[in-house]
């Protein structure tokens, strides 16, 4: 058992991450909103077909150090990073990266579920149409088959021509992990999944995580300490844009290195 | 220390309560009192010779303004045309990719600017660009200057309508791979649709009932409307000569054409809030 990150300056206390295949490797990170610094020297390791949860308190930086991986800051003008984050061994920060295959191989998931003005068929055709050149019933039978490695179709299958905005809150988030699994993306990344939906419908998406590891990398930030301790297995802990400790889930949240990791998880601050 | 009596403060808030809705009731008033008359004045000039045939000449009875109806609506039309794939186009700019640089702030100066400019410069001015070097009046210096008065209400609606799309939906299309146009023209002008329709809506109501740019440019023709390359039959500059003439049977035309722009421009604004109201109700 070897630790897959070699000396970088300011190590955070990383425990160990074993013998897996590493998807995305983040080194020396900076973030900056305009002249304001919001994420510092990060450095993490993202393992292959593994759920890596990030958590820690509000403003913390776990949202924006999520937003690096497929850029999708760069909407912001006033917005950038510095650094590396390494997909598969290529830097993905830099300029010539296809930031379309990027975003293709990348998935997210965001805080809110945000269907398209369209019906449930077109929000899942949407990103194939755009990728892929494919005829009208290959068209359907891979939305049939994203809605339902969503654990979607069942429910929406008599109503795809109705509109996506119309099904409810856990639906439509369901929806979204529907249209970027269409695509077929190597890495998931969720932004606070299930922060706007009810209690139930979090169960049936945390199921839903589950299920989906097999075949994916999954990224989640959650502040949500409960549910990263049931999804995933290893997280990450942030502290005013830093990565104060990386490891195995288990170990994190029985014995953090850390007294800050400590200290957060028992509730003291956060 | 002693409480002021509340009667003093009661009989201020009446006061003032009163004041505004005295204001309110009498804008709305106003408006009814307008349609009111439109309405009994215009109404006895409706007949079928109105809607189908040409104007006649002074004396002679009957006749109607079919034609500047058929010119009114090709000058909106054309200037609807000209206005709307450009003041979407300048809409999207400042919302979408002026990022507040300068070149946004200044179009967006200058197109408040345009938005109260007096609409008979706008006249004068297609009339230099179009007429002089043409030589003669013709409907397509009006729908011109239509255009222009057009541009800045659709340029700043659609502006409006694609700033209230939130940015989560623009990420969540970025997000699955979209080039920045796609996202654009797919995703965040559907969402805004109806906005966008009420803006060309209100432009198009904005514009119906000018006068003053027409008077130099379309001019207008008592004859059947055939192009807009020679000059151009429509209603307003029509209600402008024939309310002003001495002919008791023209002053009776002048008020039913009135009437049908006054509830053309009536429907159109009642169309663009009903398809706004039924947008926030989406929500």
């Amino acid at each position: 058992m070897t630790n897959l990150l070699t000396s970088t300056q300011n190590m955070p206390a990383y425990s160990d991450t074993s013998s897996l295949a590493i998807k995305i490797s983040v080194r020396g990170l900076n973030f900056y909103y305009g002249s304001q610094q919001a994420l510092f020297d990060n450095n993490l390791d993202i393992a292959s077909q593994r759920v890596t949860a990030i958590i820690g308190p509000s403003g913390c930086g776990k949202s924006t150090h999520l937003r690096v991986y497929n850029r999708i800051y760069e909407l912001y003008r006033d917005q950038r990073a510095t650094g590396a984050v390494l997909l598969d061994g290529a830097n993905i920060l830099e300029p010539q990266y296809d930031i379309m295959e990027l975003r293709r191989k990348i998935g997210m998931i965001f805080q809110k579920p945000t269907p398209f003005p369209m019906s449930v068929f077109d929000n899942v055709a949407y990103g194939l149409k755009l990728h892929y050149s494919l005829k009208k019933s290959e068209m359907a039978d891979r939305v049939e088959e994203s809605l339902s490695r969503a654990a979607l179709w069942d429910e929406v299958k008599d109503i795809m021509h109705r509109p996506g905005t119309a099904l409810s809150g856990g639906q439509q988030q369901r929806l979204c992990i529907a249209r970027a699994l269409a695509v077929e993306p190597e890495v998931l990344l969720m932004d606070e999944p299930t922060s706007a939906i009810d209690p139930i419908a979090t169960a049936k998406i945390e199921e839903l995580i589950h299920s989906l590891k097999e075949s994916y990398t999954i990224v989640i930030v959650t502040h949500n300490m409960q549910q990263a301790a049931r999804v995933s297995d290893f997280t990450a802990f942030f502290f005013q844009g830093r990565v104060i400790e990386f490891g195995e889930t288990q170990t994190i949240f029985t014995k953090p290195s850390r007294k800050k990791t400590e200290e957060y998880i028992t509730g003291r601050f956060g | 220390m002693k409480l002021r009596p509340a009667t003093g403060r009661r009989l201020a808030n009446l006061a003032v309560t009163l004041w505004a809705g005295a204001c309110a009731l009498t804008g709305i008033f106003i408006l009814f009192w307008i349609l009111y008359v439109v309405l009994s004045r215009g109404l006895g000039a409706l007949n079928p010779a109105f809607f189908t045939q040409l104007p006649t000449p002074p004396g002679v009875s009957g006749g109607g303004l079919v034609n500047a109806m058929a010119g009114t609506l090709a000058l909106t039309g054309g200037a609807t045309l000209m206005a709307v794939p450009m003041g979407l186009m300048a809409g999207v700019y400042l919302a979408e990719f002026s990022d507040d640089s300068r070149v946004g702030d200044y179009s967006r100066f200058s197109t408040n600017v345009l938005m109260g400019m007096p609409s008979i410069i706008v006249g004068v001015f297609a009339y230099t660009l179009v007429v002089v070097p043409l030589g003669r009046f013709c409907g397509y210096a009006g729908a011109l200057a239509l255009a222009i008065l057009m541009l800045p209400v659709i340029t700043r609606t659609t502006e409006d309508m694609l700033r209230l799309v939130p940015n989560t939906l623009r990420e969540s299309a970025l997000a699955l791979g979209a080039p920045r146009w796609k996202v654009t023209l797919a995703i965040v002008f559907r969402a805004a649709k109806s906005g966008l329709i009420t803006g060309i809506l209100l432009a198009v109501a904005r514009v119906s009932g000018e006068t003053a740019p027409l008077l130099f440019t379309a001019l207008n023709s008592p004859y059947w409307f055939r192009s807009l390359g020679e000059p151009t039959p429509n209603l307003t500059v029509t209600i402008f000569n024939y309310a002003m003439s001495p002919y008791p049977d023209w002053q009776q035309m002048a008020w039913g054409a009135s009437l049908l722009i006054t509830f053309g421009v009536l429907i159109i604004t009642i169309l663009a809030r009903f398809l706004l109201r039924e947008k926030n109700d989406d929500r």
